[in-house]
């Protein structure tokens, strides 16, 4: 068991040695993953306290400049990375597992359960996501953490369930699967040991696909002032900008670098899920060049 | 035809899923904001306006869950919204306004992404390890990582502020009446925004799509029989690697919607997606819940439509089996 642990972990190393999109990502996520981490390494000063001059531009005291209200904007930055970092692993999280749940049921069970469970499956995937979460967000009015992931996890399941269950509808009459169910095996060992295992990279990439999405919507949700406004995120800071006018009056560098930030944890993510598509379809992996063969005459 | 009609009865189920999602969001929230919202009221306006805000949430005092239930899919139905709490008109005058906006610029958006993302990503594997094969599919990669609304942020602060080229808000000048080429102005940074972060997923999936349907005995023999290049490309491969992208387009326009709605907040502009953002931040529950529904169906019908072109485009849905 061991040993299969750590061979498909160099495995895993090798591979992101060798793609250039799976190392960038990879390498970026680390970072942030550090930073989410060790907060207080990367913030040289509270990120709250509006204590300093306000709308610095450039400078060795604030590398960033500071905000309209007299805040560091790098610290702002580097403790906000928290609740993004943690809002994409635990949506990406909880969505895999419905996914998973639900994907691989109904494409077990087939017949009556399939249809149902696909039928709910589709209706949830082209019910716009983005408005619906509005609205539950402004029932609840001010939405904590828990609630932000909870919106997110309902709404961002669909997808995966779906491509995982025609997956597992493509697997599930191979003969190792059929030798499986003649020996008699039960029907959990032969999920979880014979039906999941082959499905792994594509798992893998709908946790990534699962996390952007969060990242996204939760920054976008945050940014119009339905998150709880008084905390550090990304999408908060770019709240606070755009209410004060930052780009107006001429702060860019506050209303512009919390998206950079986003778009750094969304790329590596995307990079990531792109990398693991390439393994689980191999007609995609980059051709290498033909060498010119010199004809001989 | 029964392709369609199987579509048309998917259509029919998912709107209704929508309707009963409206219907219990307010009732199964923590507090139940539907009878908070409704003591809110009470004894401070006359008993019509009260009756309005019951119709709209659907909560009448003296009946049960499902009587209420039935009567609010009636007044959907026929296209009884309520009353706006913030604007004090229908609902459905308040959205009448909006909408013609919404529809001009998201649509056109969303369909110049489709049509340039498509035609972008088959010349991309058809091309196989050329130029533009290597530097598109990374580049949208991050690109469809940025927020629509920091995209949005960006070309205001780069094009608006800095280079003063386009206005930064709302959808035409505001004095005098619209004039079509104001309009057109106004659009060009919003429609730039859409166009530019939805356009990187079109354009990898028709790639992904190409690359496989490249591969077929059918575009070799069109190879082998000496056909032009160009034919083979858009009326061998093209046409059929399209298919998978238009149902893909059911899924995207969801998103596209979405980001929409940020893109049109960013510019002040005079749409569905700023509106309900304003219902939001006024508690105006009817007109946000009314907008709600509206997207969705939007949506429904564009996925419908899109299922309309695959009939057109792809034999086999139109057989029998």
């Amino acid at each position: 068991m061991l040993a299969r642990v750590t061979g498909s972990l160099a495995a895993s190393w090798r591979f992101v040695r060798r793609d250039k999109k799976a190392f960038a990502g990879s390498l970026i996520l680390f970072v942030l993953l550090l930073i989410t981490a060790f907060p207080n390494w990367f913030t040289p000063d509270d990120p709250a306290a509006e204590i300093y001059p306000r709308g610095v531009g450039l400078s060795w005291a604030h590398p960033l400049g500071t905000t309209g209200f007299g805040q560091d904007v790098f610290s702002q930055l580097m403790a906000g990375t928290r609740q993004s970092v943690m809002i994409a692993l635990v949506v990406g999280f909880f969505c895999t597992i419905l996914s998973v749940v639900i994907g691989i049921t109904a494409a077990y069970m087939g017949g009556i359960v399939d249809d149902t469970l696909s039928l709910m499956t589709d209706v949830i995937l082209v019910i716009p996501t983005f408005p619906l979460v509005i609205v539950i967000a402004a029932y609840a009015k001010s939405a904590s953490f828990w609630t932000i992931v909870t919106v997110l996890v309902i709404t961002g399941w669909s997808y995966g369930a779906r491509q995982l269950r025609v997956q597992a509808l493509s697997l599930r009459n191979r003969d190792y699967l059929l030798a499986a169910r003649a020996r008699g095996e039960s029907p959990w060992y032969i999920i979880t040991v014979e039906l999941i295992p082959p499905m792994t990279s594509l798992i893998v990439a709908n946790f990534l696909g699962a996390a952007l999405y969060a990242v996204l919507t939760a920054a976008g949700l945050q940014f119009i002032g339905l998150g709880n406004v008084n905390t550090e995120s990304w999408g908060t800071m770019l709240y606070w900008a755009q209410n004060n006018d930052a780009l107006q009056v001429g702060l860019p560098l506050w209303a512009l670098t919390p998206g950079i930030m986003i778009a750094l944890l969304g790329s590596a993510l995307a990079l990531l899920n792109y990398a693991f598509d390439e393994v689980s379809n191999p007609a995609l992996r980059p051709v290498a060049k033909p060498r010119r063969v010199k004809a001989v005459a | 035809m029964r392709y369609l009609v199987r579509r048309f009865g998917f259509l029919l189920i998912a709107l209704w899923g929508a309707l009963t999602l409206n219907f219990f969001i307010p009732r199964l929230m923590p507090g139940n904001p539907a009878e908070a919202i409704l003591g809110q009221f009470h004894g401070h306006i006359n008993p019509n306006s009260l009756k309005a805000i019951e119709v709209a949430l659907g909560i009448g005092k003296h009946q049960n869950l499902f009587v209420s239930y039935l009567e609010y899919l009636r007044n959907t139905m026929t296209g009884n919204f309520g009353v706006s709490f913030s604007q004090r008109i229908a609902v459905s005058t308040v959205i009448s306004r909006a909408l013609p906006w919404t529809l001009g610029l998201v649509g056109v958006s969303t369909v110049l992404g489709f049509v340039f993302g498509t035609v972008l990503g088959a010349v991309a594997a058809w091309r196989r390890g050329g130029w533009l094969d290597n530097v598109l599919p990374p580049s949208f990669i991050v690109i469809s990582a940025f927020p629509y609304f920091w995209v949005g942020l960006l070309a205001v602060w780069l094009f608006s502020f800095t280079l003063n080229w386009l206005p930064y808000e709302n959808g035409f000048n505001q004095i005098g009446s619209p004039q079509l080429g104001d309009i057109l102005i106004h659009a060009i940074l919003p429609s730039f925004t859409i166009v530019i972060t939805s356009i990187g997923g079109w354009i990898l999936t028709m790639r992904n799509n190409m690359i496989t349907v490249v591969a077929e005995d059918y575009v070799k023999m069109a190879r082998a029989k000496g056909l032009k290049p160009r034919r083979i490309l858009w009326q061998y491969a093209g046409r059929n690697a399209l298919l998978p992208n238009l149902t893909g387009f059911a899924m995207s326009l969801g998103f596209v919607i979405s980001g929409a709605i940020l893109v049109e907040d960013v510019f002040n502009y005079p749409g569905v997606g700023n509106l309900l953002l304003q219902a939001v931040n006024a508690e105006d529950y009817p007109l946000m819940q009314t907008l709600f529904l509206l997207i969705t169906v939007a949506v429904l019908i564009a996925i419908f439509l899109s299922d309309i072109a695959t009939a057109i485009l792809d034999p086999r849905t139109r057989g029998g089996n």
